[in-house]
C-alpha cells in the first residue's frame, strides 16, 4: 500500500509545506516577544505603525519567553522583550540575551533610576505598589509606612497576593536593600502574622476583599485603582474603588516603592534600527501619554501631561528613589526569604 | 487466560519465523526517540541546573508541595471514582427515568476546561456572588463577619472542581467495561441469590476493574499537572511549585527538578494501569449483544438514580455551561468578529493534526508491540507516553530545547558549508505546537488503541498470516475494522484536550498567532472571564461533537 517512494515523495512535501510555512519577513518589521498582555501595548503600536510604516509583530506569554529567546540563540525572530515587570528584564540581562542601546532620546526621556546604567533595560511606564485602605475602618493616619504593616494591632486585618508575585518580590527586594535581610526576615514574618487570609488572587482582588469586609489593609499597585474606578461595564468594581482610601507610604521617609513596565533590545536582534525605533517611540511624548490615560501607570517620561484621573487621586507624592537595578539584584533573595517564613502557606 | 497467552507466544514464534515485523520495530523506536526527546530535555535541566536550588526546596516549601499534591490526588481520585462508577453502573444495568438522556450527557463535562469551570464557580459562589447574595438577603445578614459560608478557593474547593470535570474519564472507562461484559454473568450472579448491590461489588466492581484504573490513572495525571485551577485557587501543588521555582526563583533547573520528580509519581501511576491492563487479557465473547438493563428502577430507587445523574450532570455541565451562555450574550458583540473566527480555525486544524498523527503514532506503538512484545520495546513506549505527566509549559520548554537545537545546527551547517543561513525553520511554527500536543496527549490515543488491539484476538492474526498477509497487511484489512471504535475513541480524545491546552500554545507560538485557549486565557488570566466567555463557550461546544460521537460509539458496541 505505502511504498518506500511514497514516504519518500511524503517527506519531501512536509519539508516544502514546513518551509514555505516560514513568513516571508518584510524589511520594515519589527518583532516582539511580550511578556504584558497584547492588548495593553496594541494601542501604542498601532500608533507606531502609523507614524512609521512599520509593522510590529507580537507573540505575548506570561512565561517561557526568556527560554525562547535563549534557545533559538542567534536565530531568534526576536528584536524586543517587553516585560510587566523588572524582574524578567533583570534575568535577561544577566542570561547575556540584551544588548546595550545608546540612545540620547532614550537617556533624556527615561529618569536615571528606571533603566538600567549600562543601557540594557529601559522602563516605560512606573507604578508605585500602595497600601489601600478600608474607608470607613481604618482612620487616616493610622498607618503611614511599609513598616507599620507589622503593628499588632492590625492583625487579621491585611489582604495581599502571593508573596512570590513579581510585584510582591520586588517590594520586598527593597526592603532588603533599606534594612537588610535579617530585619526584613522579621518584617516579612510580622506581616505574614497579621494577614486575614492565604495570599490569593490578583490586585484587584484584594481591593474587592477590603470592601467586601475580608480585610482593612491591602497591598496593590496603583494602577489597578484606575481602572476599578473607571470600570463602567462592572460597575461593582468601581464600588469597590470606593471603598478604598490610597496611601502612598514612606512620605516622610524614602517615598513609595515604585516598579516598572520596560523594554529591551535582544542580542541578536534582527530589526535593530526598527526596534530602537520604537523603543524612543514608546519613551516619547506620544507613547507615554497614551500610556497615562488608558492604563493609568505613570508615565516614566518627566513632564507628560497625567490623566485627570491620576491627578485627582494620585496627584503629588514622593517616590523612593532607589534604583531598580539594586531591587533587581535583591529579588532572589527575597523570593527564598518568602519560601523561609512561608509567607503563602 | 493460558490459552490465549500461549495462542500469543505461538503467534509471535510464526511472525520471528517471517522476520517482517524488524521495519515495525525500528519505526516504533523511532518514533519513540523522537516523542521522548522533550522528556529527555527536561531530564537534562534536571542534571545540570545553573544554581542548585534543591537543598533550598527541601528545607522549605518542598513537603508542603508534596503533602498537597498526594491530598489532591488522592480527593479527586477517590470523587472521580465515586461518581464515575456509580453513574456508569446505574446508566448500563439499571432502567430508570431519564437514563437515555444521562447516558451522553454524563460525558458532557469532558468538554469543560478545568480552569474553566474553576472561575465560573468563584465567581458563583464568593462573597459578591449571586448564591451568597441571595443568602444575605434572605437571613438578614449584612457583613462577612454575620455568617459562615465554604471558601471555595481551597484545596477541598480545587478537588470539587477538577472531580467535577475529571469524572467523565471514569465514567467512560467503566462503562464501556461493564458492556463488554457478558450479561450472562450478572444474570448468573442473580440466579445464585445475590441481591442487585451485591451482585455489583462482587461481581461487575471486580470485573471492571483493570477498566477503573486505567480511568483512575488519567485523572490522577490530569490532577497532578493541572496549573489553572491550583494556582487560582492558591493550592501550593508540585505544578504550583515547579512554576514558582521557575519563574519567580528563576531557577528552570529547580524546577525541572521537581517536575522529574513528579514524573516518578506518574511512573507508579502508569504502573497501577498496566497492573489493571495485564489483567484484563479477555478477548470478544461471543454472546455480549444482548440488552444488559438487568434493573428495572421503580418508585424511590428510580427517583434517587435520576436524582444522582441529574446532579452530576447540573453541577459538572449545566450551571458552567448556563453561565458562559449568559456572559458570552453580553458580550457577544464585542468578541464576535473576524478575528475570533480565524482564532476558532487555528484551533480546528491544529487540534485536528495533533489528534491525527497523534493516533497514527499511537497505532504503529501499539501494533509493534503486539507483533513483538519484549521488554525493552515496552519500557521505550512507556518512557514515549511520559509527556502527558509534564506540566504543559514544562513540556514547552522540552519540546523548545531539541528544535531550537535542530534549527541552530542546520543552521551553523549551511552557513559554513554554503554562506546561507536557513535561520529557524521548525522553532516558532506550528510544527512545533503540534509536536507538543502529539508529545502530551500521545498516552491517550495509544491506551485507547492498545485496549482495543488487546481484545482482538491473535487467532485472527494467525489466520491472515497463514492466508498469505504480511503484517501491515494484516493490520488494514484485518485489525482497523475491528479497532475503528478504539481508534475513534483516542482521535476524538486527543481532539478535545489539544483544543483546551494552553501553556504549551502560549510559549511555543508564532507571531501574531492566537488559539481559542490563548485567547480565553489572555483575559481569564486577568479575572476578566466574562470577555473570553464566547471563546471558552466554542472551546466547550466543540468538544461536545467528539463527546456525543464518543458516546454514540461505546453505546454501538453493543448493537450487532
Amino acid at each position: 500500500m505505502v511504498s518506500f517512494h511514497g514516504i519518500k515523495r511524503l517527506c519531501i512535501i512536509t519539508f516544502i509545506s514546513i518551509i514555505s510555512a516560514i513568513p516571508a519577513y518584510a524589511a520594515q518589521e519589527v518583532n516582539i516577544y511580550s511578556a504584558r498582555q497584547a492588548f495593553l501595548i496594541k494601542p501604542m503600536l498601532d500608533a507606531f505603525s502609523q507614524e512609521t510604516g512599520i509593522k510590529a509583530n507580537v507573540i505575548f506569554a506570561k512565561q517561557g519567553l526568556i527560554e525562547r529567546i535563549a534557545n533559538e540563540g542567534r536565530n531568534t525572530h526576536a528584536d524586543l522583550f517587553l516585560t510587566p515587570d523588572i524582574g524578567p528584564l533583570y534575568d535577561m540581562v544577566n542570561k547575556g540575551l540584551t544588548q546595550a542601546v545608546d540612545s540620547p532620546i532614550l537617556g533624556g526621556n527615561i529618569p536615571t533610576q528606571f533603566r538600567d546604567p549600562n543601557g540594557h533595560w529601559f522602563g516605560l511606564t512606573t507604578r508605585s505598589r500602595i497600601i489601600y485602605l478600608a474607608k470607613d475602618r481604618v482612620k487616616q493616619g493610622d498607618i503611614l509606612r511599609y513598616e507599620d504593616l507589622v503593628d499588632p494591632k492590625w492583625k487579621g486585618k491585611i489582604c495581599t497576593r502571593s508573596g512570590k508575585h513579581s510585584y510582591n518580590l520586588s517590594l520586598i527586594g527593597s526592603m532588603i536593600a533599606i534594612h537588610g535581610e535579617a530585619e526584613t526576615e522579621q518584617w516579612l514574618r510580622g506581616v505574614k502574622a497579621n494577614l486575614a487570609r492565604k495570599p490569593q488572587g490578583n490586585d484587584r482582588a484584594q481591593v474587592k476583599a477590603i470592601k467586601e469586609g475580608v480585610c482593612d489593609i491591602a497591598l496593590g499597585n496603583s494602577y489597578y485603582f484606575g481602572n476599578m474606578i473607571t470600570n463602567a461595564e462592572k460597575p461593582e468594581q468601581i464600588e469597590w474603588a470606593k471603598s478604598v482610601n490610597l496611601l502612598f507610604p514612606n512620605q516622610s521617609d524614602r517615598g513609595a516603592h515604585m516598579n516598572i513596565s520596560g523594554i529591551a533590545l535582544t542580542k541578536h536582534a534582527k530589526n535593530k534600527g526598527n526596534a530602537i525605533k520604537l523603543m524612543e517611540f514608546l519613551s516619547g511624548p506620544l507613547a507615554q501619554y497614551m500610556y497615562a490615560q488608558e492604563n493609568f501607570e505613570f508615565p516614566v517620561r518627566p513632564g507628560t501631561p497625567k490623566s485627570s484621573l491620576i491627578q485627582q487621586y494620585m496627584g503629588n507624592f514622593k517616590a523612593d528613589e532607589l534604583s531598580l537595578a539594586t531591587i533587581a539584584a535583591n529579588r532572589s533573595q527575597a523570593s527564598k526569604l518568602v519560601d523561609k517564613v512561608g509567607f503563602d502557606n | 487466560m493460558n490459552s490465549s497467552i500461549s495462542a500469543i507466544s505461538a503467534e509471535n514464534a510464526l511472525l520471528r519465523k517471517t522476520g517482517s515485523h524488524s521495519r515495525w520495530l525500528s519505526g516504533a523506536l523511532i518514533i519513540a526517540f523522537l516523542v521522548t526527546l522533550p522528556v529527555a530535555s527536561v531530564f537534562y535541566l534536571a542534571l545540570f541546573p545553573s544554581e542548585n536550588i534543591w537543598a533550598h526546596l527541601a528545607a522549605t516549601v518542598l513537603p508542603t508541595y508534596i503533602w498537597t499534591t498526594l491530598t489532591l490526588m488522592l480527593g479527586v481520585g477517590a470523587l472521580s471514582v465515586l461518581i464515575g462508577v456509580s453513574t456508569a453502573w446505574l446508566i448500563t444495568m439499571c432502567e430508570f427515568p431519564g437514563r437515555r438522556f444521562f447516558e451522553w450527557a454524563l460525558l458532557l463535562p469532558f468538554a469543560v476546561p478545568a480552569y474553566v469551570i474553576a472561575y465560573v464557580y468563584t465567581d458563583l459562589l464568593e462573597y459578591a456572588g449571586p448564591v451568597q447574595i441571595a443568602l444575605r438577603s434572605l437571613f438578614g445578614w449584612s457583613s462577612y463577619q454575620d455568617y459562615w459560608f465554604p471558601d471555595i478557593r481551597t484545596i477541598g474547593g480545587a478537588i470539587l472542581m477538577l472531580s467535577l470535570v475529571l469524572y467523565p474519564y471514569v465514567y467512560m472507562m467503566a462503562r464501556a467495561s461493564f458492556l463488554e461484559h457478558s450479561s450472562n454473568i450478572s444474570a448468573a450472579s442473580r440466579t445464585l441469590g445475590c441481591t442487585p448491590l451485591q451482585s455489583f461489588i462482587r461481581v461487575s466492581l471486580p470485573m471492571a476493574r483493570p477498566a477503573i484504573a486505567v480511568g483512575l490513572s488519567l485523572v490522577s495525571m490530569e490532577t497532578i499537572n493541572d496549573f489553572g485551577t491550583v494556582d487560582y485557587f492558591a493550592v501550593k501543588s508540585l505544578s504550583a511549585g515547579i512554576y514558582d521555582t521557575w519563574l519567580n526563583m528563576n531557577n528552570l533547573g529547580g524546577a525541572a527538578q521537581i517536575a522529574s520528580m513528579m514524573l516518578i509519581f506518574v511512573v507508579l501511576l502508569i504502573s497501577l494501569e498496566r497492573i489493571g491492563r495485564a489483567k484484563q487479557k479477555q478477548f470478544d465473547s461471543a454472546d455480549r449483544y444482548q440488552s444488559l438493563v438487568a434493573y428495572r428502577l421503580t418508585g424511590w430507587h428510580a427517583w434517587s438514580a435520576t436524582g444522582v445523574c441529574l446532579l452530576t450532570f447540573i453541577a459538572g455541565f449545566a450551571i458552567p455551561f448556563a453561565v458562559l451562555c449568559s456572559y458570552a450574550i453580553d458580550n457577544f458583540s464585542s468578541s464576535w468578529n473576524e478575528q475570533f473566527l480565524s482564532i476558532a480555525g487555528n484551533s480546528f486544524v491544529l487540534s485536528l493534526s495533533a489528534a491525527l498523527i497523534a493516533c497514527l503514532i499511537g497505532l504503529v506503538l501499539a501494533y509493534s508491540k503486539r507483533l513483538s512484545p519484549s521488554k525493552g520495546l515496552q519500557g521505550v513506549v512507556r518512557v514515549a507516553n511520559l509527556g502527558y505527566a509534564l506540566p504543559g509549559a514544562v513540556l514547552a520548554i522540552g519540546v523548545m530545547i531539541p528544535f531550537a537545537a535542530f534549527d541552530n545546527s542546520l543552521d551553523a551547517f549551511f552557513r559554513e558549508h554554503f554562506d546561507i543561513s536557513t535561520g529557524l525553520l521548525l522553532s516558532g511554527t506550528v510544527t512545533a505546537i503540534i509536536f507538543a500536543y502529539v508529545v502530551r496527549f500521545l498516552t491517550v490515543a495509544h491506551g485507547s488503541i492498545e485496549s482495543s488491539l488487546a481484545k482482538v484476538t491473535p487467532n485472527m492474526d494467525m489466520a491472515s498470516h497463514s492466508l498469505g498477509h504480511n503484517s501491515l497487511q494484516t493490520l488494514l484489512k484485518v485489525h482497523l475494522p475491528l479497532i475503528r471504535g478504539g481508534i475513534l475513541t483516542g482521535t476524538l480524545v486527543v481532539f478535545v484536550d489539544c483544543m483546551k491546552e494552553l501553556p504549551a500554545t502560549l510559549i511555543l507560538r508564532p507571531f501574531n498567532f492566537d488559539t481559542l485557549a490563548t485567547y480565553v486565557y489572555q483575559f481569564a488570566s486577568d479575572e476578566m472571564i466574562e470577555e473570553s466567555a464566547l471563546g471558552a463557550l466554542l472551546i466547550v461546544l466543540v468538544g461536545l461533537v467528539p463527546v456525543i460521537l464518543l458516546s454514540r460509539s461505546i453505546t454501538a458496541s453493543r448493537k450487532v
